[in-house]
Order: structure tokens, then sequence, then C-alpha cells
């Protein structure tokens, strides 16, 4: 990259205020079908949660599917971000901010679930902790709050993560803005002036934020998975969950953020930006999270099968070869036989086509793996007498896609209001004139300083 | 606590006839659902008849099975729900508080015997049934969580009649519904804490087992069998 400061300042801000009319065809598309979601989210408040597919046994399903794999997707920004930050790696700079925006807005449609599939939704406020009229405190003891308390942390974390990079840039476009622009974004940089004192300042609270929110991260994840672990039900009650849904969060978060820079890097013409090196690089985290996600499912399913508990047998063999075994095999295809050769491939993972090859079946089978845990699992527990399966319904079909769209929706909104990269510390990088090494980088002390 | 309810289930007795399922919804104005959404496995029955079939044709036994929700001492519906809306009341009954319920859906997935029974629509009842509830159960709403309650109504209102008179409860002066109308008298309901009650001395028969036993819920329901190996012949 030896681009000059200012042309990087054009490149960057281009998309700020030049949109094409494929910007505008997307948005009419995207936005119809997030509208949908909604409509068939009325819907089902009006009618009840009835009109979803959901039944007895089968009391979660898409929903808490979704749920769960977007707080999955979510695990890619903010935490691959902090952990490219805290070991020093400087090919992250025009990484981390499209990843932590990814964290955002993922975290933001997950933590809509919990919701959405309330069987009394407008009673949700109920999970938090005030003096009411009720007289009573929610149950600490349920998982389902800890959740709460996780999601809530992580989203007020990963927000303030987002922004305080932000601001120096948001200053820069209000000093070169007029008009309106100026306006908002002088309200938006928080009265940014780039004096020694505030980049100071700047510089020890991200240190702060990139340690404090590693383990956030690693907890919502693991709560998550006590969702599942801390209930009596064959398949669910296991200790490997959480370090399993950890793994599979960030395995499915480096996909989606191997797609959307791909995307971005087509659509804003960020060529000279997001090279074929940064692909590379999250191709071989990539790689590594496959070989321990499917180290997790082996062991899972091995110790599984060698303990024969008749329980949980039933459900083992179910989506072993049974009803369910055509999703499970799809699953091992998606996320380990098809990713491990491509990304294994030097002259493959190197070209930026193949890695979003290799991680466009890791989200297909990241969704089914949060699918095979849930539903088979309810649907033959413990009495065969009681056991059931489930069909969704166009309700909850709906709003699936609907949120892969609102996903795209405000990401597309996102890259018309942020600087997609960190413009001052693109600059910086270069001013430093350090080379992509984050071999190197990573082992050596913290350097570095603004 | 004074009393702990109990119920006694002799399966060997158990003609199958379901007059308890019957018994159970007129007594709970439990929602009939229709036929649609019956076949779409979402009947509400807080007492239901299982039947399991063992052996092949023409050596074939049918065993038939009531459960009720089995009472756990240690449920692994209560510490679950958020709200509070599954709740160990003090005479160690599992309650279900129908206005604190949001409908997670959480304390149904925990549960092992699959006794909760969840409202995905507004309630229906096929007519003329829709004449005839009890006053003293409330009708549940959409979205939300009920289960079988010992029929607690009854309960209650037999305790204030014995307070009012000064009296202590005597043994059978009220049963839950499924218990009075099971005309094989196959279920035994009492109070556990009285070792001279019947239900407390079925309780320690030789035939007595517990349901999924090695899930450590300790229920508060028994069934009495006699004792059946699997001789190998499913294998």
């Amino acid at each position: 990259m030896d681009k000059t400061p200012e042309q990087i300042n054009q490149d960057l801000l281009r998309p700020l205020y030049h949109a094409s009319w494929r910007f505008y065809v997307a948005l009419v598309i995207l936005g119809s079908l997030v509208a949908a979601a909604f409509f068939a989210w009325g819907y089902q408040i009006y009618n009840g949660i009835g009109v979803s597919g959901l039944d007895r046994p089968v009391f979660w399903a898409f929903y808490i599917t979704n749920f769960v794999f977007w707080i999955g997707i979510s695990h890619a920004g903010t935490l691959i971000s902090a952990i490219l930050r805290v070991s020093n790696a400087t090919w992250r700079r025009p990484v981390t901010r499209c990843a932590e925006a990814i964290t955002v807005f993922a975290l933001s449609i997950s933590a809509m679930f919990p919701l959405i599939h309330l069987g009394r939704p407008w009673l949700f406020f109920w999970l938090i902790p005030y003096p009411s009229e009720r007289g009573i405190w929610p149950q600490f003891r349920s998982p389902l709050l800890w959740d709460f308390f996780a999601i809530n942390t992580y989203l007020i974390g990963s927000v303030t993560f987002l922004l305080l990079p932000s601001f120096p840039d948001f200053a820069l476009i209000r000093d070169r803005a007029s008009g309106w622009r100026k306006k908002v974004y002088g309200i938006a940089s928080l009265g940014w002036r780039g004096t020694p004192k505030q980049w100071h300042r700047l510089e020890m609270a991200m240190r702060i934020m990139a340690v404090a929110i590693i383990p956030v991260a690693v907890s919502v994840h693991t709560i998550v998975s006590w969702d599942f672990a801390m209930a009596p039900v064959p398949g669910w009650h296991s200790t490997i969950f959480g370090p399993y849904f950890v793994a599979g969060a960030i395995f499915s978060g480096i996909a989606a953020l191997i797609i959307a820079m791909a995307m971005l890097r087509k659509l804003l013409h960020l060529e000279e930006y997001l090279k074929p090196i940064h692909f590379d690089y999250l191709g071989k985290l990539l790689l590594v999270m496959s070989l321990l996600w499917f180290y997790f499912v082996f062991a899972e399913r091995l110790t599984t099968w060698y303990g024969n508990f008749p329980s949980e047998m039933a459900v083992f063999w179910v989506t072993q070869s049974g009803r369910f075994s055509k999703l499970f095999w799809t699953m091992i295809f998606c996320n380990f036989i098809i990713p491990v050769p491509i990304l294994a491939i030097k002259n493959l993972r190197t070209k930026i086509g193949w890695t979003v090859v290799a991680s466009i079946p890791v989200i297909v089978g990241m969704w089914l793996e949060r699918f095979l845990i849930i539903v088979p699992s309810l649907s033959h527990k413990y009495l065969p007498y009681n056991f059931g399966t489930y069909r969704p319904s166009w309700v909850e079909i709906t709003i699936t896609i609907g949120t892969f769209a609102g996903m795209a929706l405000l990401y597309l909104l996102f890259s018309r209001v942020f600087p997609i990269i960190s413009i001052w510390e693109l600059k910086l990088g270069l001013q430093k004139k350090v080379e992509a090494a984050p071999a190197l980088a990573s082992q050596e002390p913290a350097t570095e300083q603004p | 606590m004074e009393h702990r309810w109990g119920m006694v289930i002799d399966e060997d007795r158990c003609t199958g006839c379901e007059a308890c399922v019957a018994a159970c919804h007129a007594e709970n104005n439990i929602a009939t659902v229709g036929d649609d959404q019956a076949a779409r496995g979402r009947a509400m029955h807080w007492i239901r008849v299982e039947r399991y079939y063992e052996g092949n044709f023409p050596d074939i036994k049918v065993k038939f099975r009531p459960v009720p929700c089995q009472e756990c001492s240690d449920a692994p519906c209560e510490p679950v729900c958020p709200t509070y809306a599954s709740y160990h009341n003090p005479e160690g009954l599992n309650a279900q508080i129908y206005n604190r319920c949001i409908g997670t859906r959480y304390c149904a997935n925990a549960c092992p015997y699959l006794v909760r029974f969840f409202n995905f629509l507004n309630p229906v009842w096929d007519k003329p049934l829709n004449l005839q509830f009890n006053p003293d159960v409330s009708v549940r709403s959409v979205g939300i969580m009920e289960k079988c309650t010992f029929c607690i109504q009854r309960i209650k209102t037999a305790e204030i009649k014995a307070q009012a008179e000064k009296r202590p409860l005597k043994e059978g002066e009220f049963n839950p519904a499924c218990v009075q109308s099971c005309p094989a008298e196959a279920m035994v309901f009492g109070d556990l804490n009285d070792p001279k009650s019947k239900v407390s001395r079925l309780s320690r028969s030789s035939r007595a087992t517990k349901l999924l036993p090695e899930l450590g819920t300790h229920p508060k329901v028994t069934y009495l069998k006699r004792d059946t190996w699997d001789n190998g012949q499913n294998a």
C-alpha cells in the first residue's frame, strides 16, 4: 500500500458520498424481505405462537436455532478484533472495523429471537430485575436470566468497542464536510480534536476494552450453551457444550467475516485495501477452527456412543442414521469436508474466491449444527410414547430469511455512514511502515505508539 | 410442611379406560384444542395414558401407564424458569403460576416426563364443553404453560373447610378428579407425611417404582408393577 493519506481519505470516504443504482435496488429488495419478516412476527403476536411449527415435545426450534446461530456469527467481530489488537497483529488494520460491525448487528438480530420466541413477548421486561408491583425478582438460578445479562453486557461492550476507534474518523469527516454532514458527524465525534491527551486516552481505552471484551465474548457463548447443558435432556446435558459452542461460534464468525469482506471489497472497490493476504490469514484461522470444531463433534459423538445410555442413544441414532441423518451428514460435509481441503492447499487459500467458496458452506453447516443440537434431542426425550417431530411453518421461514436480509441491510447502511475501514489506524500503519508480518509482530513486545 | 401430597398408580390394575383423562379435562378447564391442533401434537392432557406393547403377535401384551405430573421433589422445571412461574409451593407441589408465565417454554424442555402443556393458541373447547367450566379453576390464555396441579383447588377447599371446623384433614376427604374417577381404583392419593395413610403404605410396597428414577428428580408419584425383566428378546 503506497497510497498517500489523501488518497486513502478519498478512497474510503467515497461510499459515504456516492451510491450507485445497485445500492438502491439492494435497499428495496432487502427492505421488503425485512418488512415481510416483521409482518410475520406481527401475525404471530396477534394470533399466538401457534402459527409457528412448534409443537409438543419440540418446544424450541427455528427461533432458538437462529438465536444461537446469530450469536455465533457475532463472535467474528469483536472477539477476533480484540485478539488481533491484543496480539498486535498489524494485518488487522483494514479488518477490525468491518468485523466489529458484524458483531453489533448479528448480536442485535440474535437478541430479538428470545423475544420472538416468547409465548407472551409483551411481558419480556419481567426478566429485568427492578422493584415491581409484583414483588418478586427474576429467578437468578435460570440460565435464561444469565443469558439476558450476558447478551446485554456483550452488546454494550461491542457497541463501545465499535464506536471508540470511530471518533477520529468521524472528526475527519466533520473537518472535510459542510452542511448537515458537518453537524451530524460533529456531534458523533464527541468533540474529538486530536490532542495528544485525547490520543492517549483513546489508546488506553482501547487497550482496556480489547482485554476486557475477550472474557465477555467467551462467557456469552458459554452461557448460551448452558441454556441447553443445564437441562436434563439427552444430548444436551454435557460438559463439552461450553467450549464446543465457543469454538463453533468463532468458526461461523470467521466464515461470515470472510464473506462480508469479499462483498465489501467488490462493491466498494476496496481491492487495494482488502488484499488476498488478509483472506489468506483469515483462511488459516478458519482452517484451525474447522479442525477444532470437528474434534469437538467427534469427541462428543464418540463418548455418547461408548456411554450407551438408552435415552442418549435414541437421540444419537436419530441424528446419525435416522430421520435427521441427512441434515447431520450435510453438516459434516459443509463444515469439514468442503472447507478443510480448500483451506489447507495454499494455492487455493490465497485466492479470495476460494476462501469464499470455503466459507459459504460453513454458514449453512453451522446453522444446521444448532438445529441438530436442539430438535433431535427435544423430539426424542426419554419416554418413547412422547416422541415427536417438527416442521417449520411459513412464519418461521419468513422470519429466518428476514434476519439474513436484515443483516445485509444493516451492513449496507453501515457502509454508507461509517468508513468501513478505520482510516486513522490504516494511516498509522503506513506511517510506521510496518509490513504485514503477523507472526513476527505478535511475538514482539507491544511497542506500538499512536 | 404439614402435608406432602403424593400419589400411587397401580399399573397392574389400570385398564387404560382413560376416565382419568376425561375427568381431568372437565375438572381443570383444559382446552380441547380441536382435531387439527391435536394432530399437530398440541393436544393437552394433564394426565395421559401411555400405551406400550410388549412381544410379537400373537403373544402380545399391552401395558398402560397413566402419567400425570410426577410432582418431583427436585424438579428440573423449577430452577430454569426466569420468572418464578414454576415454583415449589410450601406443600411440595410443583405449582405453575399462570400470571407470571411469559412463555419461554424452558420448563417443558427441562421436564423429562413431558407433563407440561403449552397454550400455542387461544384456548377452544368443543361444544358443548364450553358450557361446563369449573368456576374454581382459572382459564389459561394463549402463550402460557399449564400442568397438573394435583387438583389444588380441591386440596385448598378441603384444607379451608377443615380449618374452619377446627379439625385435622381426614384421609380420603377429597381426591383429585383422576383418582376419584378411576373405576379400577388403580390410583390412590394422600398425605405422604402420614406414615399410616394408604398412599404411604403402598409407596413402600415391594412393587413400588418411580418413573425414570435415574434422573434423581424424586417424584411424589409412585408406580406399582410386577418386575418384568427385559429377557433380551428386544436385542
